[in-house]
C-alpha cells in the first residue's frame, strides 16, 4: 500500500500528462498482481467497499492525540485525512523515556509483548524479521508470493513490506504488518461495519505517512488523484503497445484486480473475453472549425451537416446476457456507466446495438437549455420527481453496432440510414433522430448556423450551439481523428471585464502569471460601484501576449496570497479583458452568483479605461434569457411571460 | 536576593536583552553589543558595534555582509565560559547550520538558555545539538504542531535520486536556502552515492565555498553557466527557493521543480508553491524533538520565541511546565515566518 501511496503522491504533484503516464507505467511494470490491479481499480473508480465516515477517523485520532493539539493541527493543515496521516503516532514518536508527546497511545489488543531491548543489538535485518512475528492481522500476506501463484513472466519481486524499515523505529516495537492495497480492499469488502475501526487503526499503525494519507483518502471515498481513468487505461495499454481505446473495448467486462487485462497486455494470455453483453465503445470526436477560412479547404458536397446540441454525449448500448435477458446500459463519453442515474433512458433500450447521441432534457417535445440539464446531472438520488421534472432523452446521431454487426467501418451515410430505420422501428418517445441540416454551400450553412430557426430548428434553436459536419464516406473512428468530423460553434457571448487577480500557471507557463480572475461592475452595498469577480480565464492569448500580461501583473501587484497576486483594479487603474464565453449559469460558489461557461480572453483592451467595463447586468440579462438563448445572433422566439 | 530569570533575560524592541550583561541576543536592529546564535539573516544582522559569535558564524557574516559588518568582533569557542558584564555566557552547539550555537547565560547558579534555531536530526555539515540543562529554556516553535515530524532525510534524498532515474532527460531544480540547507542537501546527496557534479546557482557559490574551506567535503559543485542550462539533462541543480519558479529555472531541459524544506510536509503548502517534488528536509526541530528537548533541559519555564507557539505552550501546560509565547517579531521574517498564504522568499528558509 505504501508503494501505491507514493505513486499517488507523486502523481498529485505532477502537472505533465506524459510524466504522469511514465510514472503509471513504471508502477504497473514493477508491481505484481493483484496489487497493481487494485491500484488501477482505485484510480478508475471501480472499487466498491464500505466507506468510513470522517467522525470515525476523528474518533480514532482523539483516542491517541490531545484533542486540542489535533484541533490546532487540523486548522493549520485544513484537510482531515492529511492531518490524521501526519499526526498519527508511530513508533518513532515513542522513545523509551517518554510515554507520549501528548500522544497517549493504546496498544491494546496486540498480543505481542514489547521486547525491551531484545533486538537492540541487531542490525536492520533482524529488526525486519520481527515483522512476521508481529502480525496480528492474519494471514501474514505481506509478500505477494504466498498468496498468488508465481507469474511466469511477471514483474520483478515485490517491494511492499520489503523496503527499508522506517529509520528510528523503536527497537522495542517490532514493525507491524504493512498491508498491501489488495489486502485493504479485500478486507474492506468483507468485514462487518463494527470491525472497521480496529482494522483501520492497525493499518494506520503500520503504514508510513503517505500510506496513511492514501488509505484515508481511499476509505473516505475521496481518492481524487491527478489522473483520469482514461490516462490510467492508457498506461496499462502501453505496457503491451495497445492504445487506450483497445483497453476501453475490453474494460467493461472486467473487474478489479484486472489480472486477465494485465496478462493480455503483457502478452501472456489472450484478449479477455468481455462478459458484458452491453459494452462501451470509445466515441469518435471532432475538431473545431476556428474560422470560416478553414471551410475553404473542405468541399461542401462531401459533408453532411447536423445541429450541434448543447447536451451531454452519451452512448446507449443494448444486448442480451447469457440467460437471454435484455441489458441496457448508458455510458458517458468517457465510458463511465451512468445507467443508474438514467433509469428512464435505460428502459428505452430494447434493441441490441450501440447508439451514439446527445443526452437532452425535453419538455413537451422542446429541448431545454444546458442549465436545465445540469439540474438532472450529478444527483445522488434519482427520485420519481426528478424523473418527471427532468425527462431524459437521447437525440441519436450514429450507430456503431446493430444486432451483432460492427458497423464502424461502414461509411457514415450507410450507418445513418440504418440509424434512421432503427429509430423509426423503436418508435420510442425517449429516442429521436438528430435531423440533418440541408445546405448547398458554406454560405448557406453559415446562415443556418447564425439562425437555426430559419432552417427548421424551430423552438429547439435555443439548445443548438453550432453545426456538426461529418464526412459522408467516413468510418466511425474512436478518438479525435483529424478530418472526418468538424464542429463549427456559434459566435460566443462577449463581455468587457477587469483583471482582478492573477495566478501562476503550470508546466511551460509555471513562471508566468497566466490564470486571470476578472470582474465586472455592480452597485456596492455601501454605495458607489464595485468590481465583483465573475470568472477565471487562462487561455485565448498568444505567448507574446502572455509575456506582456505577465509583466503587467508583476508591475501592478497590490497584494500577494500564495501563488495569487491581486492586481490593481478600480475605476482609474486596471486592465480590461474582453472575455468570450458560451453561457451563464447561476452559481452559489461565486460571490457574484453567476458563473460563465468556457470563458477565455478574446482580446486584451489595453486601450479601454476600466470604468467603462461592463456591468453585472449584462450577465444577468443573459441569465434571464438563458432558458431560451444560447448565443447572441440567434433569432429569439420571444414568448409572452 | 536570588537571581530572577528576568534579570538574565528580558524582551526589548530590538529583541532578547540581558540587563545584567548589557547585551542583546540575535537583535533585529543594530545595537551596541550583540551575541549571535547563527548566521541566518534574520538572526545575524549587520551594523552592531560589538559582536560575539562562534568563529564560523563570524565568517559567515563576513561573507554575507562584507568584512566590516561590525566594529568589533570576538570569537566564542564552543564550551568556553566568557564573562560579559555581570554574567557568564557559554556557547554550545545547536545543530542548526554550520557554526550555530545556543547561548547559556548564567549567574549565581541560575541559567537561561537561548537556543536560537536548533535541530536534533543528524546533519553532516554541523556539530550535533548539545543538551544544556537550565532553569529557563528559550525555544523556537517553527514546526510546533504535532503534524510536523520530519522523516529521515535519506529517504527524501532518495526520492530525488529516484526521480532523476525516472526522468534522466530532465533537470532537477532543487530550491534550498543558501546557508545550511543547500550544503546539507549536497552532503546528503554525496552520502547516497551521487558522485556527479551538483550544479549551483550563483547565489550559492560563496557560502558553499566557505563550507568547503571549513573542511566539509561537498564534491564537485560547478556554478551554472547561463548558456549551458539547456544542456543539463539529468542534472541536479541547487538554487535559492525564490529561483525555482523564475524564468532562470525555465531554461533548463523540462525542469522538475523540487524544494527542500520542512514546510513540504504539508501538501497544500507544496502545491501553493508549484512544487512537483517536495523534499521534507528541515534544519529545525520537528514536534517530537521540540518536546524531547524541553524535557531534556529540565527547564521549569519555557519561552517560545516564534512559530506555532499555541500548541507548544499548550503542551508545556499538560507537562506541568510554565510556558509563555514571546511573539517575537522579525524572526523567520521578513513578515514571512509562516509561508502561507504569502510566498516564502529566500529569507523564509531561514525559518524552515
Amino acid at each position: 500500500m505504501n508503494e501505491f501511496a507514493h505513486l499517488l503522491d507523486r502523481l498529485a504533484y505532477e502537472p505533465r500528462r506524459n510524466a504522469k503516464l511514465r510514472m503509471l507505467q513504471d508502477y504497473f511494470t514493477r508491481t505484481p498482481d493483484p496489487e497493481r490491479g487494485y491500484a488501477l481499480g482505485a484510480m478508475t473508480g471501480t472499487l466498491s467497499f464500505r466507506e468510513a465516515k470522517p467522525a470515525l477517523i476523528r474518533g480514532l485520532v482523539e483516542e491517541r492525540i490531545d484533542p486540542v493539539l489535533f484541533r490546532l493541527s487540523h486548522n493549520y493543515v485544513g484537510d482531515l485525512a492529511e492531518t490524521t496521516a501526519l499526526i498519527w503516532p508511530t513508533p518513532r514518536d515513542l522513545p523509551p523515556s517518554s510515554a507520549g508527546e501528548g500522544t497517549l497511545r493504546s496498544r491494546g489488543g496486540r498480543d505481542e509483548v514489547p521486547q525491551e531491548g531484545s533486538a537492540a543489538s541487531g542490525d536492520g535485518e533482524s529488526l525486519y524479521e520481527g515483522r512476521d512475528l508481529s502480525s496480528t492481522v492474519a494471514p501474514p500476506s505481506r509478500d505477494f508470493v504466498p498468496t498468488r501463484p508465481p507469474l511466469t513472466r511477471g514483474p520483478p519481486a515485490p517491494t511492499e513490506g520489503g523496503g527499508d524499515p522506517p529509520v528510528g523505529l523503536g527497537h522495542n516495537n517490532p514493525p507491524p504488518h504493512v498491508p498491501t492495497l489488495a489486502e485493504v480492499v479485500e478486507t474492506l469488502a468483507t468485514i462487518p461495519k463494527r470491525e472497521l475501526p480496529r482494522h483501520l487503526a492497525d493499518w494506520l499503525d503500520a503504514l508510513d505517512e503517505t500510506g496513511r494519507w492514501a488509505l484515508l483518502k481511499l476509505v473516505t471515498g475521496n481518492l481524487r488523484v491527478g489522473v483520469s481513468a482514461r490516462l490510467a487505461k492508457t498506461a496499462v495499454g502501453a505496457l503491451g503497445g495497445h492504445d487506450a481505446d483497445a483497453v476501453e473495448e475490453v474494460w467493461h467486462g472486467l473487474t478489479p484486480p484486472f489480472e486477465t487485462l494485465f496478462a493480455w497486455v503483457e502478452g501472456r494470455a489472450e484478449r479477455p473475453e468481455t462478459l458484458n453483453p452491453a459494452p462501451f465503445r470509445p466515441p469518435m470526436l471532432s475538431h473545431p472549425i476556428e474560422e470560416e477560412a478553414d471551410l475553404d479547404k473542405l468541399e461542401p458536397e462531401a459533408f453532411s451537416a447536423e445541429w450541434k446540441w448543447d447536451g451531454i454525449r452519451v452512448q446507449l448500448v443494448g444486448g442480451r446476457d447469457r440467460a437471454g435477458v435484455q441489458v441496457g446500459k448508458v455510458y458517458s463519453r468517457t465510458g463511465e456507466d451512468i445507467t443508474g442515474a438514467f433509469p428512464d433512458l435505460a428502459e428505452a433500450i430494447s434493441f441490441t446495438g450501440t447508439l451514439d447521441g446527445e443526452l437532452l432534457i425535453l419538455r413537451e417535445r422542446r429541448v431545454q437549455s444546458f442549465n436545465v440539464l445540469q439540474q438532472r446531472l450529478n444527483r445522488k438520488a434519482v427520485t420519481a420527481k426528478l424523473l418527471e421534472e427532468f425527462p431524459a432523452h437521447v437525440r441519436a446521431y450514429d450507430l456503431l453496432t446493430l444486432d451483432g454487426d460492427d458497423l464502424r467501418a461502414d461509411p457514415f451515410v450507410e450507418r445513418r440510414a440504418k440509424l434512421e430505420a432503427l429509430v423509426t422501428r423503436l418508435d420510442h418517445a425517449r429516442i429521436d433522430i438528430s435531423p440533418l441540416v440541408p445546405f448547398a454551400d458554406w454560405e448557406a450553412l453559415a446562415a443556418a448556423r447564425a439562425d437555426p430557426a430559419s432552417v427548421g430548428a424551430g423552438e429547439d434553436a435555443e439548445a443548438i450551439e453550432g453545426i456538426m459536419l461529418k464526412r459522408r464516406n467516413s468510418p466511425y473512428l474512436p478518438g479525435r481523428p483529424k478530418g472526418p468530423w468538424w464542429k463549427w460553434k456559434r459566435e460566443p457571448h462577449i463581455v468587457d471585464a477587469v483583471m482582478m487577480y492573477a495566478q501562476r500557471g503550470h508546466g511551460k507557463r509555471s513562471s508566468f502569471y497566466s490564470d486571470y480572475t476578472f470582474g465586472v461592475w455592480r452597485a456596492a452595498p455601501e454605495g458607489g460601484d464595485e468590481l465583483v469577480p465573475v470568472g477565471k480565464a487562462y487561455h485565448g492569448f498568444t505567448d507574446a501576449e502572455l509575456a506582456k500580461l505577465d509583466r503587467y501583473v508583476r508591475n501592478n501587484t497590490t497584494k500577494r496570497f500564495g501563488p495569487v497576486r491581486e492586481v490593481a483594479h478600480g475605476r482609474e487603474a486596471g486592465l480590461v479583458l474582453e472575455i468570450a464565453f458560451e453561457g451563464v449559469q447561476r452559481s452559489t460558489r461565486h460571490k457574484s452568483g453567476v458563473a460563465m461557461r468556457f470563458p477565455r480572453v478574446s482580446r486584451i483592451r489595453w486601450d479601454k479605461p476600466p470604468a467603462e467595463a461592463d456591468r453585472i447586468d449584462v450577465l444577468e440579462r443573459i441569465l434571464a434569457r438563458g432558458e431560451r438563448e444560447v448565443a447572441p445572433g440567434a433569432t429569439l422566439l420571444e414568448k409572452a411571460g | 536576593m536570588p537571581i530572577r530569570a528576568s534579570d538574565l533575560l528580558t524582551l526589548t524592541r530590538e529583541g532578547l536583552y540581558c540587563p545584567l550583561g548589557r547585551f542583546h541576543v540575535d537583535p533585529t536592529w543594530p545595537v551596541e553589543r550583540a551575541l549571535i546564535t547563527h548566521g541566518h539573516a534574520d538572526h545575524a544582522r549587520s551594523g552592531h558595534t560589538h559582536v560575539l559569535a562562534t568563529p564560523e558564524t563570524l565568517r559567515i557574516m563576513a561573507v554575507r555582509y562584507g568584512a566590516d559588518f561590525c566594529q568589533h568582533r570576538q570569537e566564542a569557542r564552543l564550551g568556553e565560559e566568557i564573562r560579559v558584564g555581570d554574567v557568564t555566557v557559554r556557547f554550545a552547539p545547536a545543530g542548526h547550520v554550520l557554526g550555530s550555537a545556543q547561548i547559556a547565560i548564567e549567574r549565581e547558579g541560575a541559567r537561561v538558555v537561548v537556543s536560537g534555531d536548533y535541530k536534533r536530526a543528524p546533519d553532516p555539515t554541523c556539530l550535533p545539538f548539545e543538551v544544556v540543562p537550565c532553569d529557563v529554556f528559550i525555544t523556537e516553535a517553527t514546526f510546533g504542531l504535532p503534524v510536523f515530524t520530519h522523516p529521515d532525510t535519506r529517504g527524501e534524498v532518495r526520492k530525488l535520486l529516484d526521480s532523476v532515474r525516472l526522468f534522466p532527460e530532465r533537470a532537477h531544480i532543487v530550491g534550498a536556502y543558501a546557508l545550511g540547507k543547500a550544503q546539507r542537501v549536497m552532503a546528503l546527496l554525496r552520502e547516497e552515492g551521487w558522485d556527479r557534479p551538483i550544479h549551483l546557482h550563483g547565489a550559492m557559490e560563496k557560502l558553499t565555498a566557505l563550507y568547503k574551506e571549513e573542511g566539509i567535503p561537498l564534491g564537485d559543485t560547478p556554478k551554472v553557466v547561463a548558456a549551458e542550462r539547456k544542456d543539463l539533462h539529468g542534472a541536479i541543480v541547487i538554487c535559492p527557493p525564490s529561483s525555482i519558479q523564475d524564468l532562470w529555472s525555465r531554461k533548463f531541459p523540462d525542469p522538475v521543480t523540487c524544494f527542500a524544506s520542512g514546510w513540504m510536509r504539508v501538501r497544500a503548502r507544496a502545491r501553493q508553491k508549484g512544487v512537483e517534488l517536495p523534499m521534507v528536509i528541515s534544519d529545525h526541530s520537528d514536534w517530537p524533538d521540540l518536546c524531547r528537548t524541553i524535557r531534556d533541559t529540565g527547564a521549569g519555564e519555557v519561552w517560545v520565541t516564534h512559530g506555532q507557539e499555541d500548541a507548544l505552550v499548550h503542551w508545556c501546560g499538560t507537562e506541568g511546565i510554565r510556558a509563555k509565547p514571546l511573539h517575537l517579531l522579525g524572526y523567520g521574517d521578513d513578515g514571512e515566518a509562516e509561508p502561507a498564504p504569502a510566498e516564502p522568499g529566500p529569507e523564509t528558509e531561514a525559518a524552515a
